[in-house]
């Protein structure tokens, strides 16, 4: 599904070079649910931003779904995010002045899909989230643990290959965090591939596989035994 | 790009910013309310001077006799040059072609016209019916002298306006007999001139009863002639001026005035003041759409200004949009389609709100300057496309900045 070979990346910061990514190879099976472990700095969240083509390698190659993702132009780049891809992000980036549905509805929008198409395949997700009650609702009269949701619904919406999650549980307590990697876990049961960018050990043990990242090279990259989140609730 | 989820998007992000959309609406209305009262202002200053100088026919060539004041061919100057009607006939024959209306005139300046107990002291001119055209004036009721009058040196008058007024007051005038000098004349006609109170307080009556009844005999005062329209400016100028020096040295040769004698005989053509009128008219136009674009401009700049701070404080929710799949058109058809219906919403209200207080102030002012100042259809047309436009380019800027947006920078956490 994503297959990644010596990606390299750098920054202009003021007159000296970042080095960000040094030589990254890295492969993903369909199914799979990954966690991206690594300190700030280690260059993760740049890494997650390759794989999710709003940011582009200087060196090396990137294969999504056996697409090869270079030199895009941002039209090109807009349509494989909306085809391939999946967001999830810590602060929920809902639109603020849409409802729950109309949120969830947005990326269908962007594919071209048609009103009243459109408005069933949020309501399914919604209700797929446990939050079919809540579709007229603006998001600031939602919890965190429901935004969140509503955002993972929105992600899912699309029929992505690949759903990528950047700190999904950094801005939820524990609690809620457990409930929303129990709703990951279930989609990944069904078969969705999915990334998750975590500095949290107990949110990377909820996962099957554990990529460690340190000063832009992979350090350690183990399949683990998966914690069930459900357990710890 | 005109689609019906685009209009409820923009629907939805003014609804949710009332007071920015509020705000940038006030700047684009006062804009455009400002250039329709400018553009109606303007208008009505061309009213006011087109009634003040355009009161005869702007071709108009214009004969005068007067006094020599060049000894020419033994003739002593200070000899008084006296006009006939066989002058007026062997001009009007001999440039048959080149003239469109003619007429001559016999003038009593100031003649005592009485009906019943009301009575008043005015301008009295023997007249050929075409002098209708060439002086530009409109009747009210009646007609004017025509040539069967002419021919039968018939008693009858045209008065004007304010004659009317002052002899008759509400009553009818048409049909009435008034007395000039112990002489009964049939009014036959009231009219009205561009040219105001002083124009329609004269009478005119044939030329023939008038030289018969003020004792003029075959003596004409002045002739008047107009010349065919043209296409443009410079050809009836060159045509007038040919013409007018082809009856002034036609008249001299006659009359034996040296060819150099400025007042012997006068020669006078409107065209050149109809050129000047031209000149002030379309400086007075430039002048009011320059203000009025520069204030539209003005209100412009303020809109795309408005859309530069809307798109900073949607940053991050372009940069949503952009990860979610949105392509760089669509962001910019967002923004210019939110930026071009605000501005024309805005823009059409303004026009509005002028376009009332023009109607409504419009006939109250009525100094000597502004005349109904007014904005036609073609002006109200221009401003709204005008505004399609300003829409569109303070929308444009914005829109791209918004488009280049990378969502990596917008969805980074502050």
């Amino acid at each position: 599904m994503i297959d990644i070979k010596d990606l390299h990346k750098s920054y202009q910061v003021g007159k000296n070079k970042l080095h960000v990514l040094k030589g990254i190879n890295f492969h993903v099976e369909e199914g799979e649910l990954v966690a991206i472990m690594g300190s700030s700095g280690s260059g993760k969240s740049t890494l997650l931003n390759i794989l999710g083509i709003l940011d582009e390698a200087d060196e090396g190659s990137y294969h999504l779904d056996g697409t090869e993702i270079k030199n895009l132009t941002e039209k090109t780049a807009a349509r494989y995010r909306n085809k391939f891809l999946g967001f999830i992000f810590q602060s929920f980036n809902l639109i603020n002045y849409k409802s729950a549905l109309d949120n969830v509805a947005l990326p269908l929008f962007y594919q071209g899909m048609g009103g009243k198409e459109r408005t069933e395949r949020a309501h399914e997700y919604l209700d797929r989230v446990g939050l079919a009650d809540w579709a007229t609702h603006l998001p600031n009269e939602l919890s965190g643990g429901q935004k969140q949701r509503v955002a993972i619904a929105r992600a899912m919406a699309s029929h992505p290959k690949v759903l990528l999650a950047d700190e999904l549980t950094g801005a939820l307590d524990s609690q809620t965090s457990y409930e929303i990697m129990d709703l990951i876990q279930k989609i990944n049961d069904e078969g969705k591939t999915i990334l998750v960018v975590t500095h949290e050990p107990d949110i990377a043990q909820m996962t099957k596989r554990i990529v460690n990242l340190k000063d832009g090279i992979i350090i350690d990259d183990k399949k683990i035994e998966q914690q069930k989140a459900l357990a710890n609730v | 790009m005109f689609s019906l989820e685009r209009w409820q998007e923009v629907f939805q992000t003014i609804g949710k910013n009332k007071l920015r959309t509020i705000l940038t609406m006030i700047s684009v209305i006062t804009g455009i309310f400002i250039l329709v009262v400018l553009l109606g202002v303007g208008e009505g200053m061309k009213n006011g001077i087109k009634s003040t100088f355009q009161d005869d026919a702007e071709n108009e060539i214009s004969v005068y006799d007067g006094v020599t004041t060049v000894e020419y061919k033994g003739l002593n100057p200070g000899r008084k040059v006296q006009f006939k009607n066989e002058d007026f006939e062997q001009i009007s024959r001999t440039h048959a072609s080149d003239i469109d209306k003619k007429s001559s005139m016999y003038r009593i300046w100031s003649g005592l016209i009485s009906y019943k107990d009301e009575s008043g002291s005015y301008r009295i001119e023997g007249v050929l019916p075409d002098y209708e055209f060439i002086e530009k004036v409109s009747l009210i009721s009646g007609r004017f002298l025509n040539q069967q009058d002419q021919k039968a040196t018939e008693k009858y008058m045209a008065i004007g306006k304010k004659v009317k007024d002052d002899l008759f007051g509400d009553k009818k005038a048409l049909g009435k007999m008034v007395e000039v000098s112990g002489i009964n004349f049939k009014v036959i006609g009231v009219y009205t001139d561009p040219g105001g109170e002083r124009e329609e307080s004269r009478v005119y009556i044939p030329l023939s009863t008038s030289q018969k009844v003020f004792g003029g005999g075959q003596n004409i005062r002045q002739m008047n002639f107009t010349i065919p329209k043209r296409d443009n400016y410079d050809e009836a100028l060159a045509e007038s001026n040919k013409i007018v020096s082809k009856i002034e040295r036609d008249l001299k040769s006659i009359h034996k005035v040296a060819p150099s004698d400025a007042s012997g005989i006068r020669v006078r053509s409107t065209i050149e003041e109809t050129k000047r009128f031209y000149d002030l008219t379309s400086v007075i136009s430039i002048f009011f759409w320059s203000v009025g674009v520069a204030t539209l401009f003005a209100g412009i700049i303020g809109v795309s200004n408005i859309m530069l701070i809307i798109v900073k404080e949607r940053t991050k929710e372009i940069g949503i949009r952009k990860a979610l799949g949105a392509k760089p058109f669509s962001i910019i058809g967002m923004v210019l389609h939110e930026s071009i219906f605000v501005t024309t919403i805005a823009g059409f209200i303004g026009l509005i709100l002028g376009l009332i207080l023009l109607e409504n102030l419009g006939p109250l002012i009525d100094t000597e300057f502004i005349k109904n100042p007014e904005v036609n259809l073609n002006i109200a047309v221009t401003t709204l496309g005008l505004l399609v436009i300003a829409g569109a380019l303070a929308g444009f800027f914005p829109a791209r900045k918004a488009a280049k947006i990378k969502p990596i920078v917008a969805l980074r956490d502050e």
